[in-house]
């Protein structure tokens, strides 16, 4: 632990993923997110919301160590998966772990065809071709539709089918911990239902955790079971899914169902802001 | 008249007027053609796995052949110093990831491209301390490669075949089979073309870099000794080898940076035209030693109408 940490950190004895006070600076000069903590119950679906350059993607980037290839590091604080402090792996030794992130506008492999894309998921496995052929007809249960086009090249798949490569390609590292990023974007709202009622099936049946990052805070409200809320790079706001969706100021800027009447968003934004969670 | 006679219709009259040339001359085209495709192929992976224009291309070749011809005459016999060049180029594989790759991860292209200079005069100054820079003869009978010739009589004419040549092509072949078979169905070919498509995602699915890049680099190595052997068996084994590998450039030029297919298909057309384009056209015509030029024209020709090369991957774009 730091010193710098300016709240007592949280630490559920359950928790598969825990994220302590971590700061994150780009190209040695860009400080990006001022002291983050949250943590993920194995087994639990948690959803990081906020809007767009909140720091949810960098926070995501963060635990699965993209960001040292984006050149960002994390200078303060640790993270924690399995009880092991894990910021300094490489994104392989801890895809090997079992964390393994999706990332956000999906990034298959565009000139590799579906099942290929799928099989590269399993690169940090040694159990052999059998357990991954399996594996892989398990990936195929979740997703029938990918069977059907598994010969095609997945850049010419539609935009859903590619959201579903990129979390199968998860699946197939046998992950127990996926972090999904923004699996609803440019998504037509039926797909998007879809690709979390799997995401939820995953859950229950694979017990795969999930954090979640999402624009969508309807959604991911629905089917997370605990919701950390960022601004700016910090925190403000965090609470079971339940208490997040009834409260007010939630509402108001995030879901788009405000109170009482019309008012000048500005202004309460404004005073609410500095008043209830910069203070 | 007479002139456009001379460029549309004599060339094609004096071919038929002596086939058993014109098969001759189709037969070096072939020969030198396979070897630009393979040069060409060693650039194509490493750009495709990293996007790195690896410029050292050409050294490797004359690295990988001056280190077999160097260990045999420094009294090692012929089938132990061929695994030894091979393991050499795997150590040189290594360093490169470790010493130049790992710690410029994320610069720019250029830089990457720069770096890839240095390993040349690095390779050129550590080959000629080690081996000396004077010219060497390839050890082709020490390796078993034959050097007798064939001689075919078709159409009553005379066509010479040497078996060093059919040796080299057919390596070749077996070569880039074997290439294509690794590529396309093996786990470590698959995270190749994964890491050449999208390199965030790959990184994001576990596929190790370092790894990937050793990898890579040693393929490339072992075709630059098979180039080394075949053309160094021809020319014998000296620094000037490194400009044959500047005709890499047309060829991927031809055959686009990313393709493999491309590379070989492009190293084939540009070693047969421009053989054929120096005895019909060429010689009669210009005065001959056009094939020092024609490889390049071409290349500008086709850049001119397919700047993604004749068989570049199709950018995929859906909207």
């Amino acid at each position: 632990m730091t010193t710098a940490s300016t709240e007592p950190v949280s630490q559920p004895g359950d928790a598969i993923l825990s994220v302590n006070n971590i700061e994150v600076i780009y190209d040695h000069v860009i400080l990006v997110l001022k002291g983050v903590s949250l943590s993920v119950p194995r087994g639990g679906i948690t959803a990081l919301l906020g809007a767009n350059g909140a720091g949810k993607t960098t926070t995501l980037k963060a635990i699965s160590n993209l960001l040292h290839a984006e050149r960002g590091e994390v200078t303060k604080g640790t993270i924690v998966f399995k009880g092991e402090e894990v910021q300094a792996l490489s994104p392989n030794e801890l895809v090997r772990r079992g964390c393994i992130q999706v990332m956000e506008g999906r990034h298959c492999f565009g000139h590799l065809s579906v099942e290929d894309n799928l099989l590269t998921g399993a690169f940090t496995r040694r159990d052999g071709k059998a357990a991954i052929r399996d594996d892989l007809e398990l990936v195929y249960q979740y997703f029938p539709r990918l069977k059907v086009r598994r010969t095609s090249q997945a850049g010419y798949t539609s935009g859903g089918e590619q959201q579903m490569v990129a979390i199968g390609r998860a699946l197939m590292s046998r992950p127990k911990m996926i972090l999904l990023d923004e699996p609803s974007m440019g998504l037509a709202p039926q797909l998007v239902e879809e690709i979390f009622e799997i995401v939820k099936k995953l859950n229950e049946e694979q017990g795969v955790s999930f954090l979640l990052a999402e624009q969508n805070t309807n959604i991911a409200l629905r089917y997370a079971k605990y919701g950390y809320i960022l601004e700016s790079g910090r925190v403000v706001l965090d609470g079971d899914a339940q208490s997040l969706r009834e409260n007010e100021d939630v509402k108001e800027f995030y879901l788009g169902v405000g109170g009482e009447g019309r008012k000048s968003f500005r202004d309460v934004k404004h005073y609410k802001r500095r008043k209830r969670w910069l203070a | 008249m007479d002139f456009i006679h001379s460029i549309l219709i004599q060339p094609f009259l004096d071919m038929a007027d002596a086939p058993d040339f014109l098969i001759q001359v189709l037969w070096e085209g072939i020969v030198s053609g396979v070897l630009y495709a393979l040069i060409a192929l060693g650039f194509v992976l490493i750009f495709k796995s990293s996007r790195i224009f690896n410029f050292a291309q050409g050294i490797m070749v004359v690295f990988a052949a001056l280190t077999l011809v160097g260990l045999h005459q420094k009294g090692i016999p012929a089938w132990l110093a061929l695994p030894m060049t091979l393991g050499v180029m795997l150590l040189l594989a290594i360093a490169i990831e470790r010493v130049v790759l790992r710690p410029l991860v994320n610069q720019p292209d250029i830089i990457l491209f720069m770096a890839t200079i240095g390993i040349t005069l690095f390779l050129i100054g550590l080959g000629e301390t080690i081996f000396g820079g004077e010219n060497k003869r390839m050890i082709t009978e020490e390796l078993g490669i034959p050097t007798d010739s064939y001689i075919f009589e078709p159409f009553g004419g005379l066509v010479m075949i040497e078996q060093r040549d059919i040796t080299a092509v057919v390596g070749a072949v077996v070569l880039v089979v074997c290439l294509l078979l690794f590529l396309n169905k093996s786990k470590m070919g698959r995270a190749i073309r994964a890491l050449g498509d999208d390199h965030q995602a790959a990184l994001s699915v576990g596929i190790s870099l370092s790894t990937i890049w050793v990898l890579v680099w040693f393929i490339a190595g072992m075709i630059a000794l098979a180039t080394g052997i075949v053309w160094g068996a021809r020319a014998g084994v000296s620094f000037a080898l490194e400009v044959i590998a500047l005709k890499a450039l047309p060829v991927l030029m031809l055959g686009g940076l990313e393709s493999v297919s491309g590379a070989i298909i492009g190293g084939l057309m540009i070693g047969i035209l421009e053989k054929l384009f120096e005895i019909y056209w060429g010689q009669p015509l210009l005065g001959g030693n056009t094939e020092s030029w024609f490889a390049y024209m071409l290349a500008l020709v086709v850049l001119l109408f397919r700047p993604q090369g004749l068989f570049g991957e199709r950018i995929i774009e859906r909207v």
